[in-house]
């Protein structure tokens, strides 16, 4: 399955209240709520994008690309942690939207990974991009840059 | 005694003999595992010779007298070695003044990509305490293997990735191994561990 959560759109707007960088971003039927990543070690090679992305719709939609300015490479991943080790690999054919659902991208399961870095991305900042799905089209975002060892967007109440 | 009493006597006797034999197999059984799944400690860790961030050589030898958290990764990790980094960079803090006592040594799994002028400037971003080291392909190898680390390169070209363990390595002065951190362990047990590997 690829749905490692199901929000609720209320469940959405309460995590989201009182976040004072929480940035959604629409596109049709989709809904990317505050994208963000993580400062980087200065020289690190790559970093991860995440965000919470919620289909209205009736249909599913599928996230098969995108850009992030700061880096050359783009990809979507999937985190996974067995027995003490950690494996990553890319998710192929594209990460499925399901109608009327929503998919967490997070450091511990799919993510966006930015690899060939250009520069160190610093705390605070917004690093622009865009997400590349197969009927909502391209969607341009902007990602909450938070501290190296984030675990979730800053500032949203959680 | 009838022979009916006497016979039951024999019986309990018989039972008594053999619940005392079962219990004594099991403590032997117990003490002489020294506690399954607990690895057994000296035969991980040992002799490596690596080179340090600043191109220098080191060994086991270096980090002896004090004891030491080594754990494994790679600077092309967006998740687990940024945040392990950060972790004992809060861990070394925390401990305050004892934080002098350790050594930290992140070892990378992926030479090929991690030379110590990387290295270097990726430990910029934490605890100047904390030291990194690679080394050849066969060095690396050799300390995986003694450290039973898990460490598998995945796919090809420049972005390939590894799949590899996370937990951190606590060896006491002496450099046999005290306990293992998990990876995000909550800080309190994490420090815990550290606060023992200093008394032991
Ligand atoms: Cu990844």
């Amino acid at each position: 399955m690829h749905i490692p959560s199901l929000l609720g759109a209320a469940a959405l707007t309460a995590t989201l209240a009182g976040s004072a960088l929480a940035a959604d971003f629409k596109a049709g039927n989709l809904v990317i709520h505050d994208p963000w990543t993580r400062a980087t070690p200065r020289g690190a090679p790559v970093a991860g994008g995440y965000a919470v992305i919620e289909n209205t719709g009736d249909q599913p939609d599928s996230l098969t690309g995108g850009s992030f300015s700061a880096s050359s490479g783009f990809s979507i991943h999937q985190m996974t942690m067995k027995d003490g080790v950690m494996s990553m690999g890319p998710v192929e054919g594209g990460l499925e939207i399901p109608a009327h659902g929503s998919v967490k991208l997070d450091p511990s399961g799919f993510h966006l990974m930015f690899t060939g870095l250009t520069r160190q991305l610093k705390r605070h900042e917004t690093v622009g991009g865009t997400l590349v799905f197969k009927n909502a089209g391209t969607v341009s975002v902007d990602y909450a840059v938070g501290s190296i060892g984030a675990r979730g967007p800053e500032h949203s109440g959680h | 005694m009838t022979v009916q009493a006497n016979r039951l006597q024999v019986i309990a006797v018989t039972v008594l003999v053999g619940i005392l034999c079962a219990i004594g197999v099991l403590l032997w059984q117990s003490m002489g595992s020294g506690g399954r799944g607990s690895p057994q400690t000296s035969l991980i860790g040992g002799e490596f010779t690596l080179v340090n961030q600043d191109g220098k050589p080191i060994t086991q030898a270096d980090f002896l007298g004090k004891p030491t958290a080594y754990f494994f990764g790679y600077t092309n990790c967006p998740d687990a070695c940024p945040t392990t980094l950060t972790d004992m960079t809060d861990r070394l803090k925390a401990l305050g003044p004892d934080g002098d006592k350790f050594n930290v040594v992140f070892i990378t799994v992926d030479p090929a990509r991690d030379t110590p002028q990387l290295l270097k400037t990726y430990l910029e971003s934490f605890d100047p305490r904390i030291t990194a080291a690679t080394g050849t392909p066969a060095e690396i190898a050799d300390v995986i293997k003694k450290f039973r680390v898990y460490a598998k390169k995945v796919g090809d070209g420049d972005n390939y990735t590894f799949d590899h363990s996370t937990a951190v390595y606590l060896m006491d002065a002496r450099g046999e191994l005290v306990t293992l951190i998990d990876y995000q362990e909550p800080r309190d047990e994490a420090l815990a561990k550290m606060r023992r590997a200093l008394t032991s």
